[in-house]
C-alpha cells in the first residue's frame, strides 16, 4: 500500500506515531473516512470486515433466531394448553423441544451477546476495530452458515430430535437412525469453530487494543463479562465439539466411544457434554450481567457501586463454574464424594452472583434512578436474576434436585436464568445502544408497553412451571392425562407464554416504526460515561478520529466526578493514517507498544467459511470426494490469507524484494 | 493532560515479533488446542479406568521404534529454533537449512507413525482401545500434518526472501505452533505408550 515508498530510512518499520487532532470535516479526517470505508454495493457488503457492521449482523441474525425459537415454544404451548392435545405428534414433539434449545441456547443467547461486544468493544476500548478483522467476519460467517446447516433438515421432519444435550445411548445409531442426530453433531463442530476464533478475538482484542491509558482497572464491565466468557469458551468448546465429534465417529464409522456393549461408556458422553455446558451457561450471562452493569449506572446517575467487586466476581464466577457440571448428573449414581463436592461448589458460586446483585442494588439505592425503558428492564433483570439464583441454589441441594430432576421445575429455573438474565438485559441493552447502532432514539412510550407485557407475561407463563414440576410434571412429554392435576398451571403457562410474545412484538414494531420515525439521537443521548458515547451516532467507519488518552473509568463524566487530577484526551490523540491503523498497547498498563496495520476488507473470510461449512455438508451427504475437494479449498483460503503481506508489514517491505513478490 | 501523552518514542509498525496479533493469536489458538487434546486424553483415562478388556490388546507397547520417533519430532522441533536464531543473526542461508531439516524430519516421524499404524492388528472400529488409540494417535498426526504445511510455507517465504533479522514474526508464530505439536506429541505418548507400564 503507501508504505515501501521511501524505503531507505524505513520509517515503514519504525516511525513515532503524529499527535494532533482531526475534527469532522477536516482534511485528515475525510482522509481516514476514505481508508476506513468498506466499498458500496455488494462487493462492500461480502467483504466488509467492520466490527460495527459485523457487530449488527450478529445482532440481527441472533434475533432472527430468537424469533424462530420462540415460534417453537409457541406451538409446544399450544399442544401443551390442555390434555390430551393431538396437534403434534410425539415426534414432531420432540423436534420442536430439541430445536427450541439449540436455537435459544446456541445460535441465539451467545451469538447476539457476541453482536453487542463485537459492535461495542472497539468503541468502549478507543480502538479503530478488533484485533483480527477478517477473522471476524470468518466467525459471522460460519456462526451464519452452521445455522442454516442445523435448520435445513427440519422442513424434511428429520431435524435433531433427542434434546439439546442428546444424551447417548438415545442419540446413538441403535435408537436414533435418521440423519437428525448426524446434522446435530455436524452443526454443533461447525458452530464451534466461529464461537473459539471469536473469543480468540475478544481475548486478544483485550489484551493488546486497548487506548493509552486504560489500564485494566479502567475497562467497563461488559469487557470484562465478554473476556471472561471468551476464556471459558477457549477452554470449554474443545470438549462438546469433541463429544459430538465422537458421536459421529461412533454413528458412522463403528467406533466404540458409547457403546455399552463394548466397554464404551454413555456417561462419558455426560461429563464431556456438561464439562463444556455448565461454563457455557455461564458464558451466556456474565456478558448480559455486564450490560446492566455498565448501563444501569447512566440511568442511576452515579458510577456503579463495587467495580473492583463486581469485576473480581465476574472472573470467580467463571472459574467456579468450571467446577459444577456434575451437578446436571446427580441422579446418574456418582460415588457419594462426587455429589456431596459439586453440591457444594454449586451453592457456592451463588455468593459471587449475590455480590453483584447487591451491587446493582447499591446502585440503584445510592443513585438517583431514571425511570425510563432501559433501566426498566435491568430492573426487572435483577429482580428475575434473584428468582432463577434461588431455584438454582436449590437443585445444588442434592436430595432436593433427585426430587426435581427432570421435572417441570428445572424448565422453570432455567427459562428464568436464560430469559431473566440474557433476554432482558439484551433488549434493555438495545433500547440503550440503539440510539448509538441508528443514529435514532427508540420510542418511550412503547418501550414502557413492551417492558410491562414481557415482564407479566414472562411471570404469568413461568412462574407456574415451578408448581407443574413440584407437582410431579415431567418435561419433554408431548402431552398428559386430565386427571393428572395439571391442566390449569399448563393452561396459564401457555397463556403466559402468548403475552410474553405479545411483549416481544410491541419491542419490534418499536424497533422498525424508530428506525423510520425515531427522534434523532445526538452523541450522547443519555449522558454516559463511557467511551462510545464519544463518537458520533452511528459512529463513522474510522470509529475514532483520533485515538484518545483514558485517565479515568468514566472519560466522559470526569469533570463531574472530579476523581483525580488528570483528564482524558478525546479530542487530541494519536492520528495514525498511513494506511489502515490503529495503536497496539501493553496488556495491564495499557502503554502503546506498536502501531498495527490493519487489513483490508477482503472475500477471505466469506469463502473460507463457505468452504468449511461444505465440508461439513459433505460429510453429512457421505460425498467423499466433494468433502475432500472442499478441504483443499479451505487449505488455499487459508494459504492466501496467511501469505505474508507488504502492506500489513509482516514481511520486508524493501523494493528489491519486488521480483519475489510477483513470484509470490 | 500533558503527563497522558506519551513521549515522542519510536513505535515498530505491523507485524513485529511477540508484539504482533498474530503471537497473541497463536498463544491463544495453542491453548484452545491444548484443551481439545486434553479432553482427548481425559477421555482415554476415563475410559481405561473402568475397562475389563486387555489393555492394550496386544500387551504392553514395545517402545524402541516410538521413542526413536519422539527423539525425530524433537530433533524437528530444535531445528525450526535454530531457524529462528540464524535468521536473527542474519544468516539466512543457515536458517533455510535449518528449517529444510525440520520438514524432513517431520516428515520422517509421518513415514515411521503410518508404519506403527500398519503394524497393529486392529482398527478403530475392532475394540475400544482401537478407538481411542487412532483417534487420538489421528487428532495428533492430523496436527502433525498442518504443521508441516507451515513449516513448508515458511521454507518457501524464506527462499523468496520474505524475511530478515528484522522482520520475521511468521517465523516465530508458525514456529510456535510447530513446538506446541511436539509437546502435545510428548503427553500423547507418555499416555498411550508408557502409562499402561503402570498399571
Amino acid at each position: 500500500m503507501t508504505d515501501a515508498v521511501d524505503s531507505s530510512s524505513n520509517p515503514s518499520l519504525c516511525r513515532v506515531p503524529e499527535v494532533g487532532y482531526a475534527p469532522i470535516g477536516s482534511a485528515a479526517e475525510r482522509r481516514l473516512a476514505e481508508l476506513w470505508e468498506s466499498a458500496p454495493g455488494w462487493r462492500g457488503w461480502l467483504s466488509t470486515v467492520d466490527h460495527k457492521t459485523i457487530g449488527l449482523r450478529y445482532l440481527v441474525t441472533a434475533f432472527i433466531f430468537l424469533l424462530m425459537g420462540g415460534v417453537e415454544a409457541l406451538i409446544m404451548r399450544l399442544q401443551l394448553a390442555r390434555p390430551e392435545q393431538t396437534l403434534l405428534t410425539p415426534e414432531q414433539y420432540s423436534q420442536l423441544f430439541t430445536m427450541h434449545g439449540v436455537t435459544m441456547i446456541f445460535l441465539y443467547s451467545l451469538p447476539v451477546l457476541s453482536g453487542f461486544s463485537n459492535y461495542l468493544w472497539p468503541l468502549m476500548l478507543g480502538s479503530r476495530d478488533m484485533a483480527f478483522p477478517r477473522l471476524n467476519a470468518l466467525s459471522y460467517w460460519i456462526f451464519l452458515f452452521a445455522g442454516i446447516f442445523l435448520y435445513v433438515s427440519f422442513p424434511l421432519g428429520e431435524a435433531p430430535n433427542a434434546g439439546w444435550f442428546n444424551y447417548v445411548p438415545f442419540a446413538g445409531l441403535e435408537y436414533n437412525t435418521g440423519p437428525n442426530i448426524d446434522v446435530y453433531a455436524l452443526g454443533m463442530v461447525l458452530l464451534g469453530i466461529s464461537t473459539t476464533v471469536g473469543a480468540i478475538n475478544f481475548i486478544v482484542t483485550l489484551f493488546r487494543l486497548r487506548a493509552p491509558g486504560m489500564s485494566i482497572d479502567k475497562v467497563p464491565i461488559l469487557v470484562w463479562g465478554t473476556l471472561t466468557a471468551s476464556f471459558a469458551n477457549v477452554f470449554a468448546i474443545p470438549a462438546v465439539s469433541l463429544a459430538f465429534f465422537l458421536l459421529w465417529l461412533d454413528r458412522q464409522t463403528g467406533t466404540h466411544f458409547f457403546d455399552v456393549v463394548n466397554g464404551g461408556k454413555p456417561l462419558l458422553w455426560q461429563h464431556l457434554f456438561w464439562m463444556f455446558g455448565h461454563p457455557w451457561v455461564y458464558a451466556v450471562v456474565l456478558p448480559a450481567m455486564s450490560i446492566v452493569s455498565d448501563a444501569l449506572p447512566t440511568f442511576c446517575r452515579r458510577p456503579l457501586v463495587g467495580y473492583s467487586a463486581v469485576a473480581l466476581s465476574t472472573m470467580t464466577t467463571i472459574l467456579l463454574g468450571f467446577g459444577v457440571w456434575m451437578h446436571h448428573m446427580f441422579a446418574t449414581g456418582l460415588p457419594m464424594f462426587a455429589l456431596s463436592f459439586f453440591g457444594a461448589t454449586s451453592t457456592v458460586i451463588s455468593i459471587p452472583s449475590a455480590v453483584a446483585v447487591f451491587a446493582w442494588l447499591a446502585t440503584i439505592w445510592l443513585g438517583r434512578p431514571v425511570f425510563n425503558t432501559p433501566f426498566l428492564f435491568f430492573a426487572g433483570f435483577v429482580l428475575l436474576f434473584v428468582i432463577g439464583g434461588f431455584s438454582g441454589v436449590m437443585t445444588a441441594a442434592v436430595p432436593l434436585d433427585f426430587q426435581l430432576n427432570e421435572t417441570y421445575f428445572i424448565v422453570a429455573h432455567l427459562h428464568y436464568v436464560l430469559i431473566g438474565i440474557n433476554v432482558f438485559p439484551v433488549i434493555g441493552g438495545i433500547y440503550y445502544w440503539f440510539p448509538k447502532f441508528f443514529g435514532r432514539m427508540m420510542n418511550e412510550a412503547l418501550g414502557k408497553w413492551s417492558f410491562w407485557v414481557m415482564f407479566i407475561g414472562f411471570n404469568l407463563g413461568f412462574f407456574p412451571m415451578h408448581l407443574a414440576g413440584l407437582l410431579g410434571m415431567p418435561r419433554r412429554i408431548y402431552t398428559y392425562a386430565p386427571h393428572m392435576g395439571w391442566a390449569t398451571v399448563n393452561m396459564v403457562t401457555s397463556v403466559g407464554s402468548f403475552i410474553f410474545a405479545v411483549g416481544i412484538l410491541i419491542f419490534l414494531v418499536n424497533v422498525f416504526i424508530s428506525l423510520k420515525r425515531g427522534a434523532l439521537a445526538t452523541e450522547n443521548p443519555w449522558d454516559a460515561p463511557t467511551l462510545e458515547w464519544a463518537t458520533p451516532s452511528p459512529p463513522p467507519a474510522y470509529n475514532f478520529a483520533v485515538i484518545p488518552f483514558v485517565a479515568s473509568r468514566h472519560p466522559l463524566w470526569e469533570d463531574r466526578l472530579n476523581d483525580g487530577p488528570s483528564r482524558s484526551s478525546l479530542d487530541q490523540g494519536y492520528l495514525l493514517m498511513e494506511g489502515r491503523e490503529t495503536i497496539g498497547t501493553t496488556p495491564f498498563k495499557a502503554t502503546p507498544n506498536i502501531i498495527l496495520k490493519m487489513p483490508e476488507d477482503s472475500y477471505a473470510p466469506f469463502f473460507l467459511g463457505l468452504f468449511s461449512a461444505l465440508i461439513f455438508a459433505g460429510l453429512l451427504l457421505h460425498w467423499r470426494d466433494f468433502t475432500l475437494l472442499m478441504a483443499l479449498a479451505c487449505s488455499l483460503s487459508l494459504i492466501g490469507w496467511m501469505w505474508p503481506s507488504q502492506s500489513l508489514v509482516q514481511r520486508l517491505p524493501v523494493s528489491k524484494h519486488d521480483t519475489g513478490a510477483a513470484h509470490g | 493532560m500533558a503527563e497522558l501523552i506519551p513521549s515522542n518514542q519510536s513505535l515498530p509498525v505491523g507485524s513485529a515479533g511477540k508484539r504482533s496479533g498474530g503471537w497473541w493469536g497463536m498463544l491463544a489458538l495453542i491453548v484452545t488446542e491444548g484443551f481439545l487434546f486434553g479432553y482427548l486424553l481425559f477421555t482415554y483415562f476415563y475410559l481405561a479406568s473402568q475397562t475389563e478388556q486387555d489393555w492394550p490388546p496386544e500387551g504392553l507397547p514395545i517402545l524402541l521404534i516410538p521413542d526413536i520417533n519422539t527423539l525425530i519430532l524433537l530433533a524437528s522441533s530444535g531445528f525450526v529454533w535454530a531457524c529462528e536464531r540464524c535468521i536473527q543473526r542474519r544468516l539466512i542461508h543457515w536458517s533455510l537449512t535449518s528449517m529444510a531439516m525440520a520438514v524432513i524430519f517431520g516428515v520422517c516421524f509421518i513415514v515411521i507413525q503410518l508404519q506403527e499404524w500398519s503394524k497393529k492388528t486392529y482398527d478403530m472400529t475392532s475394540n475400544l482401545y482401537g478407538s481411542l488409540y487412532f483417534t487420538i494417535t489421528g487428532f495428533h498426526m492430523l496436527h502433525v500434518i498442518i504443521g508441516l504445511v507451515i513449516l513448508m510455507m515458511l521454507l518457501l517465504w524464506l527462499a523468496l526472501g520474505y524475511f530478515d533479522d528484522r522482520r520475521y514474526a511468521a517465523i516465530t508464530i508458525g514456529g510456535l505452533y510447530w513446538h506446541f505439536v511436539d509437546v502435545v506429541w510428548l503427553l500423547v505418548f507418555t499416555s498411550l505408550y508408557l502409562s499402561p507400564y503402570l498399571y
